[in-house]
């Protein structure tokens, strides 16, 4: 059984590369993408923008940085608390072995 | 190789043989794809016209939408009346019936097209017939690339629980490239001059796109529908 | 290896991460400050290797579950879903402090920049890799495993689709071409930093699906 299936996997991986060759090259040549395209850097630089208006910087980049933490920290409780779960059914299982 | 086109042969006709004495599955994805293109067309018509590029967003969601519809009947259909263990017990190649439940719902999904491209021109005022061939080689290239990920994930999860929502759960972020290109070249080509550069671009991604996948999905069909 | 020294290792290297991080900041603040956005760039500092942990827990889940499909190592499924998981949080670590760089550097949260919107859809592909896995009934780990290679395969496509998406939109290019050199040192030792913490948690959540397997086992075992 695994035979017919190896023998159907290289006939398949066969005529995927025979069809990647094949339409690879036309593909590629017709596929290159446009030219041009306006591709204007729409970076406006921030000090131009009247102080008033403005965002304070330091606290978004910290506020960031807490929610990195934030996030961190509470994916390490949800490892924490599954890993508390498993010792308790460790327990508990001991205990049924032991009972028998 | 001959024997594994017959086996894709026999069960795409046995799709469309029994589409064709009910069309439960055409009637009502055909319907619902024209419910869509007014739902959507009341959301984004603004005092009578349309918003730049609606036409081809609406028709690639359309097609998009009814399609998971169409692969979740066509598999509910299957798992209903249990055809589908007897075709994995079949001594067929299962990347055979693989590609002839493809062909079938392709074949399908190109009847409701031929229903909706028109409709979506008429409603939309779009020139989808400037440039026919450019139409129909994006519609087949996106239609055959959503349905290869889509008869995959519709056939693996016909044991599974929350089958019905799952369908789409997996089956849009896989193919939001197939959207991308859909939408972009149909866009194209429905500008007042053609970007045909444009179109051939988006088009060989596709068309990219479909060799991939078509490749991928008949590399895990095998492992996915056995225990 | 005696699994307390395995243990004691990983505990080590917990502490290692920790301390890198706690003193990461200092580095990033001895960085120059970049000319065009400001103080605002040094979320690059901690946004970019984040992605970059993001790329590659989703490509261990991908080769995972390819393995998985294919030559049926449990152990294989098990990294998958530990992989998956980092995706999503590294995924969530990206996709909130790329938005609020963005809203101080451009004025939007969002601007459907190439880049944010390939890690966004990527994000996703894993999210619904959990939902497969949770909600998906008996045999969903092979669902998934389904998913995670597709998801995989497509990085590529996204990447390019969402790219030249944006073509007739202004190209805008997060990363400055090349670094600053008093940047690189602060930016290196971050990625470091993370690449620790990512191995970690990656290891950690492993042995704890494979001590999840023997539990179950012994359960099975146990009502016979």
């Amino acid at each position: 059984m695994s035979d017919g299936d190896d023998m159907t996997r290289m006939r398949i991986a066969a005529t995927a590369a025979l069809g990647f060759l094949l339409t690879a090259g036309p593909v590629r040549a017709l596929g290159q993408p446009p030219a041009g395209g306006a591709q204007v850097n729409d970076y406006v630089p921030v000090t131009s923008v009247p102080a008033a208006e403005q965002l304070p910087a330091a606290p978004m980049v910290i506020g960031a940085y807490a929610f990195l933490w934030v996030v961190l920290l509470a994916y390490v409780f949800f490892l924490w608390r599954k890993m508390k779960g498993l010792e308790r059914e460790l327990a508990d299982l001991q205990k049924r072995v032991q009972s028998k | 190789m001959k024997q594994f086109l017959r086996v894709a042969w026999i069960v795409m006709r046995k799709d469309l043989t029994v589409e064709v004495r009910s069309r439960e599955i055409l009637y009502t994805t055909a319907f619902f794809a024209a419910s869509c293109v007014l739902v959507f067309a009341f959301a984004l018509v603004r005092e009578g016209r349309p918003m730049e590029d609606a036409a081809a967003g609406i028709l690639w969601i359309a097609i998009s939408f009814s399609g998971t519809l169409a692969l979740g009947r066509t598999f509910e259909r299957e798992r209903q009346t249990e055809t589908l263990k007897a075709l994995m017990l079949a001594p067929a190649d299962r990347p055979a019936i693989y590609v002839g439940k493809l062909l079938g719902i392709v074949a399908l999904l190109g009847v409701v097209e031929v229903l909706l491209v028109p409709m979506v021109g008429v409603l939309f005022d779009a020139t989808f017939w400037a440039r026919p061939v450019w139409l129909v080689i994006l519609l087949a290239a996106g239609t055959v690339g959503f349905t290869s990920v889509g008869t995959l994930f519709a056939a693996m999860l016909v044991r599974a629980r929350s089958r019905d929502v799952l369908l789409p759960v997996l089956l849009y972020p896989i193919t939001i490239p197939i959207i991308i290109g859909g939408v972009r070249g149909t866009a194209a080509l429905l500008q007042q001059t053609p970007d045909e550069p444009m179109i051939r671009f988006w088009a060989s991604l596709l068309v990219f796109f479909d060799v991939v996948f078509v490749t991928l999905a008949l590399w895990t069909f095998e492992p996915l529908m056995t225990e | 290896m005696d699994q307390r020294l395995k243990d004691a290792r990983i505990f080590n290297l917990i502490v290692f991460a920790a301390v890198l991080f706690a003193i990461g900041p200092y580095f990033v603040m001895s960085a120059p400050v970049e000319q065009t956005m400001g103080l605002i760039q040094k979320i690059f500092y901690y946004h970019v290797p984040s992605a970059m942990m993001l790329f590659a827990a989703a490509f261990v889940c991908g080769i995972g579950s390819a393995v998985f499909l294919f030559k049926k190592h449990a152990a294989a499924d098990r990294l998958a879903l530990a992989a998956g998981e980092l995706a999503v949080v590294f995924g969530i670590i990206v996709l909130v402090t790329g938005p609020i760089w963005a809203r101080k550097a451009w004025g939007v949260w969002w601007q459907w920049d190439a880049r944010l919107t390939s890690s966004l859809l990527l994000w996703m592909m894993f999210v619904a890799y959990l939902l497969v896995r949770r909600f998906g009934g008996p045999g969903s780990e092979k669902l998934s495993a389904a998913m995670a290679l597709f998801g995989m395969a497509n990085v590529p496509f996204v990447y390019v689709s969402v790219n030249y998406w944006r073509t007739l939109h202004p190209k805008t290019s997060v990363i400055t071409e090349g670094l600053a050199p008093g940047m690189k040192a602060p930016f290196w030792f971050c990625v470091v930093a993370f690449a620790i913490l990512f191995t970690v948690l990656l290891t950690l959540r492993t042995k704890l699906e494979k001590d999840r397997a023997v539990v179950e086992e012994l359960y099975l075992a146990l009502d016979e």
